[in-house]
């Protein structure tokens, strides 16, 4: 099995673009990975596009051959395809590409995540973020994702005594971390108490602790060629990359306030590595709820998850710097796109080219998407060697 | 989208709280599968369907704001899960009740009601909730 390195990062800024339509944000960000690694659409032997909901949001489907097609590419043949996991779909790519790599099938692959999500309305859109839920055994009967994350949230304080304040203090990280990246959505500072008291969107989470409806798109580039990677300025090596599933509703679970399939590919992913969890320097976790941060932060933690967020090492220039791009909530969630970001921001930082949100002397990076709340999981980890 | 099939298919699971009952494990589900997740292979053709009581108690639940298009003249409105007596956990809405005295523990009972309206033509499609007991 050979090594796979991510020899090229591009994003587009995530946020309502209007002007922008999904092929466009599609091959801006292709193209500036391929820039970013030196190299030429003939150099690409695959590309793999996430996507999460593009037939609801856009009425388009097949649109990775759309993709390759309006980045100019269709002439070279080269064989596209859409990989959708829900919400994880980005991370989800991402894998499916590092294996693909590694087995020796292919020697190089663009991997992009895109999502337009505003050329609907917003009640439109939460109905569609819903479609990753049970059709016919939640949504039917008027469970929105945000509801469902809100019944995690009500359980966990009762059962374990969490506080509001305990995950409310997630979307204070993601913001603060958001305002230092430029690509961000959104670049305000917040306070626990906007967090709080912010309009109710199923209780006690209010808009806040809810992850934006944002468009958005971002690729890397992935190769396992020798000649590329050692003319690409600055390569990172894809450690592992680890997948999990679980039930897909909260109902079929045994506890709905803990995330198995988490805890099972973070750990995978770490064996996979050949590392343990202190060696790795910073997170990117899935925080399109605020709830569903904590609860990954305590699969990965256990119990001194809430001690160390209320020691305020979850920041940048801390000792467990987490979302330091700002995360889904702040930096923005074009669903499928968020986990190929969260690649990027790993690269960026690995490079040591993040500016004022670099974590210092990073060696190792985890990144996390998921799908639903705890059904998809993906774990990736970069590193320098 | 239209959903006349697939509403006619599950009419009997949402009218009666239908679920399914693994013959190997003797464990009770709800939504019912076909499959069971435990025995897996060893439950195929074994799944018999068995109606819930309806009785249960809550389990977990919020007070939805922001709601989907289809509800938006019932908000705010409470979505739950109820632990059910025989088991299983069900996500379903609390009716005819002040959502501010909804606790966790709380006991309740299915009652079927009008849940959405399809399209234009205006199907109605009924299914279970729950009300305080």
């Amino acid at each position: 099995m050979r090594d796979v390195y991510v020899v090229g990062v591009g994003t587009t800024r995530y946020g309502e673009l209007w002007d922008q339509s999904l092929r466009d944000l599609a091959s801006e960000a292709g193209l500036r990975a391929l820039v970013d690694a030196g190299l030429k659409a003939e150099d690409i032997d695959a590309l793999y596009g996430a996507n999460t909901s593009s037939g609801q949001f856009i009425d388009q489907e097949h649109i990775a051959a759309l993709i390759s097609d309006y980045s100019g590419i269709s002439e070279l043949g080269i064989p596209s395809i859409r990989i959708e996991a829900g919400s994880a779909s980005g991370g989800a790519a991402l894998h499916q590409a590092f294996l693909a790599v590694k087995s020796g099938q292919y020697d190089t692959i663009a991997v992009g995540g895109v999502e337009k999500m505003t050329d609907v309305p917003s009640e439109v859109a939460n109905e569609i973020i819903g479609g990753s839920l049970d059709a016919e055994w939640e949504t039917f009967l008027g469970a929105t994702e945000p509801s469902i994350a809100a019944l995690i949230a009500r359980r966990h304080e009762y059962d374990r005594g969490v506080k509001r304040e305990n995950y409310a203090i997630l979307p204070v990280i993601s913001h603060k971390h958001a305002s230092m990246n430029e690509t961000s959505h959104f670049k305000n500072v917040i306070k626990i108490d906007d967090v709080i008291n912010a309009s109710l969107v199923a209780e006690p989470l209010t808009v806040y602790d809810t992850a934006p409806v944002s468009d958005g798109a971002s690729a890397v580039i992935i190769t396992s060629d020798k000649k590329k990677i050692k003319s690409a300025s600055n390569p990172i090596k894809i450690k592992s990359s680890s997948m999990a599933n679980d039930f897909l509703s909260l109902h079929d679970r045994n506890r709905i306030d803990t995330f198995k399939a988490v805890k099972k590919s973070t750990s995978k992913a770490l064996e996979g590595a050949g590392i343990t969890l202190e060696k790795v320097d910073g997170f990117e976790i899935h925080d399109s709820y605020s709830i569903a941060g904590l609860i990954q932060l305590e699969e990965l933690f256990g119990k001194e998850a809430l001690r160390m967020s209320e020691n305020g090492e979850y920041y940048y220039d801390s000792s467990c710097p987490i979302n330091v791009s700002g995360g889904l909530k702040a930096h923005g969630n074009p669903l499928g796109a968020t986990g190929v970001y969260q690649a990027v921001e790993a690269t960026i930082q690995l490079r040591g080219n993040a500016g004022l949100r670099q974590v210092k002397d990073s060696r190792n990076f985890m990144i996390h998407n998921m799908g639903g709340l705890g059904t998809t999981s993906v774990t990736t980890i970069l590193g320098v060697e | 989208m239209s959903e006349v099939p697939r509403f006619w298919r599950e009419a009997k699971h949402r009218y009666r709280l239908v679920g399914t009952r693994c013959e190997n494990c003797n464990t009770l589900y709800f939504p019912p599968r076909d499959i069971c997740p435990k025995c897996r292979r060893e439950s195929v053709g074994k799944m018999r369907e068995e109606e819930l009581s309806g009785e249960g108690e809550i389990y977990s639940f919020t007070i939805v704001h922001d709601g989907l298009e289809q509800f938006k003249l019932q908000v705010p409105y409470v979505m739950a899960l109820i632990k059910t007596k025989e088991g299983p956990l069900v996500t379903g809405q609390i009716v005819d009740c002040d959502p501010s005295e909804i606790k966790i523990g709380m006991n309740v009972r299915s009652v079927l009601r009008k849940v959405r309206t399809e399209g234009k033509s205006g199907i109605l499609q009924y299914g279970y909730k729950f009300e305080l007991k």
